[in-house]
C-alpha cells in the first residue's frame, strides 16, 4: 500500500491501548456540568433559570455573534446551578450550567425534515440548531465550516488519529461507518463536492481495509504514514492532495473542507435522528486508569466521575498524576477533576509526568528539522521568551501550529510550545486581536 | 490525587544534552585509542587530563561564580577537554593543555554566556591561543611509535608534518617519507588525535547512526576539498599535492568530523550547514596553498562561527504555506 505524509514530524510511541475496544454507551451521569463556551468563538448565552425543569435535548443556551453554537441540555432533570466557572481549559472562568438529572431520557428532538429533498441552507440550519461542533478537538462551529466563504471542490475526512493513546476514532470508523458514509453524503451535498477523502493513518489498517471494501466507489480511503502530527488539517491536506493553505489562510483557499470522521456522525445523528450533540465517543486512557475503554458518554459529565465510574479510578501508586484532556500531545491538563466533558474532548489521558533534564539549547538542530511548519522553534522560543514578539511575528509566531513536535524531540528539554503559546496570546493582544 | 499541570507535549523522548555529549565522547574513543597507540601512554593521559579538567572548570564556574547550586555536570565541557588534547602534539606539556582548557570553558564558553551560547568552538579557539602562546611545544611533531610502545616518543625522532614537507619541499619528498596507508590508518606525524583517518570514521559512523551529527557540513567540506584540491593538483602535483593527500592529511578529518560539526557554533538550517561546509573547505585550501601556515583547518572553521548567525539569518527555511506568496 502506498502511504502519503507531508514533511517534518515525530514518532511518539502509539501505546494504542483500547484500539481493539468496543465503544461502550455510558450510564447516565447523575450531575452534568455544560460549559456555555464548547466552541470556538463567543459563549453561548444560558436561556434557563435555576430550578427550571429541561429535557435532554433542550436548548439551555443559545448563540451569541456571529460565531457561535447551540448548547442543549445532556441529561433530563433540574438546573440547579448557573454561574462562573474557573476553568483551566479555557484559561478563563468562563459560564456553566449545572444540571442534576430526575429521570431517564426524555427527548426534545429537532425539527423533522427529509434530508434528500432538503435544501443546502435547511440542511445547514438544522446541524446549527443541533449545536454541532468540529470534534477533532478544535471545536469550531460546522454550520460555519460548511458555508465557507470560497467554492470547494474536496472535503477530506479526517481518519488520522495521529495522538498517541487515543483510539476514538479508529473505533467510531469500524463501529459507525454506516453512519459517517450518510454524513459524509449529506455534507457532500451542501458544500457540492464530488471528490471526498478520508485519511487514515496505516497503524489503523483494519480501518483502511474495511472501509475500501464498503465505501468503494464513493469516497477515496487514503493510507497515511503513522507520524505525528499527521492529522493537523494542514498537513493532512498536503498529504492528501499535495496543496499547502497559505500561511494566515483556510482550507478552502485552496478548495478543501476538512472534517473529522466523529463530526460525520454528529451530522448525520443531527439530519437524520433529529438529535442534537449531547454525546459523543471517547478514549478513556493511560497508565494511570485501572480498566482503559472507549466510550459513548454525555457531555457535561465530570471527568471524576468519567474516571471513577467508566475507568475503575486511578491505578496502584498513581498519588501524582497528569489528566489530560486530548492525548500527550496537544492535551490540556486539568487543574480540578470536576471539569467536565466537552464536545471537542476525544479522550481523557491519565499518565505519570516524565523526568526530565532541561539546558540551554545545544542548537542541534532537531527542532528545525521536525517542524511540519517549516518553522525555526529554538528561535521563535528565544524571542518569545525575550518578548520581542514582533521579531517572533515576522519569523511565523502566528503559523506555529502549537503540535508540539520540537518540544517532544528537544534533548535539552527546551519548553518552545510554553512560550510559543503565551507569546501568541500577548502578540494578538497587543495587536487589538487583528492580525 | 495531586494534579499536575505542567505544560504541552506531556511526553518527550528520553533524549538529553548529557546523552549526546556522552555519544561524541564514545565516537572519540577510538581516535584516543589510537593516539595512545601512536604516541605513547603520555597521549592517553593528555586526553584524560582535558576532559577532567574541562569539568572541574566548568564545575567552578557554574558553582562558584554563576551561582548555580542545581548545576549537574553535562559532559559538554569534557568533548572541549577531550577535543583540544586530540589537538595537540605530542610534546605539549601538560599545564600548557590545562591552561588551554582554562582559556576554552571562562573565556570562550562562559564569558559569552556558557552552553550553546558561545560563537567559536572553544577547543579550536583555545587551540589557537595556545599556537600563539606556546609556539614551540605546538609545533614539535614527533614520529609516531608503533604498539603502545611505552610513555612517550624518543627525542630523536621529531619530524615534520607531511603538510609542512609538503608547503617547503615538495609533494615528491612527501611520498618519500609517507604513504597512503600510514595516512589513513594515522602513522604519522601530528596531532595525537588527527592522524587516522579510519579510526575518526569510525566514530564518524556511531555518530551518524545515532543522529547526533550535523551530516551536511562534513559531506560539503570533505567535498570542497576534493574539487579544489583536484583543480589545483591538475595545474601543478608537486607544488599542491594529490586530492586524496589533503582529505587524508592534516586535521582535516578530525576538523570537518568533530569540530565543524560542533553543534553549538554551526548553523541549523540544511541550507546554512552546507553554505558553512563549503566555507569551511575553501579557506581551508585557501591557507594549505597560499598561507603562512602549513595548516588552515583550525581558522577555516574558526572563521566559519563568526559568520554562523549570519548563515542562519539568510537560509531561514521558507514556512509552510508561504512559497507561492
Amino acid at each position: 500500500m502506498k502511504l502519503f505524509t507531508f514533511k517534518g514530524g515525530v514518532h511518539p510511541p502509539e501505546k494504542k491501548l483500547t484500539q481493539s475496544e468496543e465503544i461502550k454507551e455510558a450510564p447516565l451521569p447523575e450531575k452534568v456540568i455544560v460549559f456555555m463556551l464548547q466552541h470556538a468563538g463567543s459563549p453561548a448565552k444560558p436561556i434557563v433559570e435555576v430550578g427550571q425543569q429541561v429535557k435532554t435535548g433542550q436548548v439551555i443556551g443559545e448563540p451569541q455573534g456571529v460565531i457561535s453554537a447551540y448548547v442543549h441540555s445532556p441529561v433530563t432533570g433540574k438546573v440547579t446551578n448557573i454561574s462562573k466557572v474557573n476553568s483551566s481549559v479555557h484559561g478563563m472562568a468562563v459560564e456553566a450550567v449545572t444540571i442534576e438529572k430526575t429521570a431517564s431520557d426524555d427527548w426534545e428532538l429537532l425539527p423533522k425534515i427529509d434530508y434528500l429533498s432538503a435544501s443546502k441552507e435547511e440542511l445547514i440550519e438544522i446541524i446549527r440548531k443541533a449545536g454541532v461542533v468540529g470534534l477533532g478537538g478544535a471545536m469550531f462551529p460546522t454550520h460555519i465550516k460548511l458555508n465557507p466563504p470560497k467554492p470547494v471542490n474536496t472535503l477530506i475526512i479526517n481518519g488520522a488519529e495521529c495522538e498517541p493513546y487515543l483510539t476514538i476514532d479508529h473505533r467510531v470508523m469500524i463501529e459507525m461507518h454506516e453512519e459517517i458514509l450518510l454524513g459524509i453524503q449529506i455534507t457532500q451535498k451542501i458544500l457540492g463536492v464530488k471528490d471526498v477523502y478520508i485519511g487514515i493513518e496505516s497503524n489503523k489498517k483494519d480501518c483502511i481495509e474495511l472501509l475500501e471494501k464498503k465505501w468503494s466507489g464513493k469516497v477515496k480511503v487514503v493510507g497515511l504514514k503513522t507520524k505525528y502530527p499527521q492529522g493537523a488539517e494542514k498537513q493532512l491536506i498536503k498529504a492528501i492532495i499535495g496543496k499547502e493553505v497559505p500561511s494566515g489562510g483556510l482550507p478552502s483557499d485552496i478548495g478543501v473542507v476538512v472534517q473529522n470522521v466523529s463530526t460525520m456522525v454528529a451530522i448525520k445523528r443531527a439530519v437524520i435522528d433529529r438529535k442534537p450533540l449531547i454525546e459523543r465517543g471517547l478514549t478513556l486512557t493511560g497508565e494511570g486508569i485501572k480498566r482503559p475503554g472507549n466510550w459513548w458518554v454525555r457531555i457535561g459529565a465530570p471527568i471524576s466521575w468519567v474516571i471513577n465510574e467508566l475507568g475503575g479510578g486511578f491505578s496502584e501508586d498513581f498519588d501524582e498524576v497528569k489528566v489530560l484532556m486530548g492525548g500527550p500531545m496537544m492535551g490540556i491538563p486539568v487543574s480540578s477533576l470536576d471539569t467536565p466533558i466537552l464536545k471537542g474532548n476525544n479522550g481523557i489521558t491519565v499518565i505519570r509526568e516524565q523526568e526530565r533534564e532541561s539546558t540551554n539549547c545545544i542548537r542541534c538542530s532537531y527542532c528545525v528539522h521536525v517542524c511540519p511548519m517549516n518553522l525555526q522553534p529554538y528561535l521563535l522560543d528565544m524571542l518569545s521568551r525575550k518578548k520581542k514578539y514582533d521579531e517572533a511575528a515576522e519569523i511565523g509566531l502566528l503559523d506555529c501550529i502549537e503540535c508540539g513536535s520540537c518540544t517532544y524531540i528537544c534533548p535539552a528539554n527546551v519548553e518552545h510550545v510554553k512560550s510559543i503559546k503565551l507569546a501568541k496570546k500577548v502578540y494578538r493582544a497587543l495587536r487589538g486581536g487583528k492580525k | 490525587m495531586k494534579l499536575i499541570t505542567t505544560s504541552a507535549p506531556h511526553v518527550r523522548t528520553n533524549d538529553s544534552t548529557r546523552k549526546i555529549m556522552l555519544d561524541v565522547l564514545i565516537a572519540l574513543a577510538p581516535a584516543v585509542v589510537g593516539a595512545t597507540y601512536f604516541f605513547g601512554l603520555y597521549a592517553l593521559v593528555l586526553s584524560i587530563i582535558g576532559m577532567l579538567s574541562a569539568e572541574a572548570v566548568e564545575l567552578f564556574i557554574m558553582r562558584v561564580l554563576k551561582k548555580d547550586k542545581n548545576f549537574v555536570p553535562n559532559g559538554s565541557a569534557a568533548v572541549t577537554g577531550l577535543l583540544l588534547a586530540l589537538n595537540l602534539s605530542v610534546a605539549t606539556p601538560w599545564w600548557v593543555l590545562i591552561i588551554g582548557v582554562v582559556f576554552a570553558i571562562a573565556i570562550v564558553k562562559h564569558a559569552f554566556g556558557g552552553l550553546g551560547q558561545n560563537i567559536f568552538n572553544p577547543a579550536l579557539a583555545a587551540r589557537v591561543f595556545l599556537l600563539v602562546s606556546f609556539p614551540t611545544a605546538m609545533t614539535t611533531w614527533y614520529k609516531p611509535m608503533a604498539f603502545f610502545g611505552g610513555w612517550y616518543p624518543a627525542d630523536t625522532q621529531t619530524s615534520a608534518t607531511p603538510l609542512a614537507i609538503l608547503k617547503l619541499e615538495g609533494f615528491s619528498k612527501v611520498l618519500e617519507s609517507t604513504t597512503y596507508t600510514d595516512l589513513f590508518f594515522g602513522n604519522i606525524g601530528g596531532c595525537i588525535g588527527e592522524t587516522s583517518a579510519i579510526l575518526l570514521l569510525i566514530g564518524f559512523v556511531y555518530l551518524v547512526l545515532r543522529k547526533r551529527i550535523k551530516i551536511l557540513i562534513p559531506a560539503t567540506y570533505i567535498a570542497t576539498v576534493l574539487v579544489i584540491s583536484s583543480i589545483f593538483n591538475s595545474i601543478n602535483p608537486e607544488k599542491y599535492g594529490s586530492p586524496l593527500f589533503h582529505i587524508l592529511a592534516g586535521g582535516l578529518m578530525l576538523g570537518a568530523l568533530y569540530m565543524a560539526t560542533d553543534m553549538v557554533t554551526s548553523p541549523m538550517t540544511l541550507k546554512g550547514q552546507a553554505i558553512f561546509g563549503v566555507g569551511c573547505g575553501l579557506i581551508t585550501m585557501i591557507i594549505r596553498y597560499f598561507g603562512g601556515y602549513p595548516e588552515g583547518v583550525s581558522l577555516s572553521i574558526l572563521l566559519m562561527n563568526a559568520l554562523t548567525p549570519l548563515i542562519d539569518r539568510y537560509t531561514q527555511p521558507v514556512i509552510f504555506g508561504r512559497r507561492n506568496g
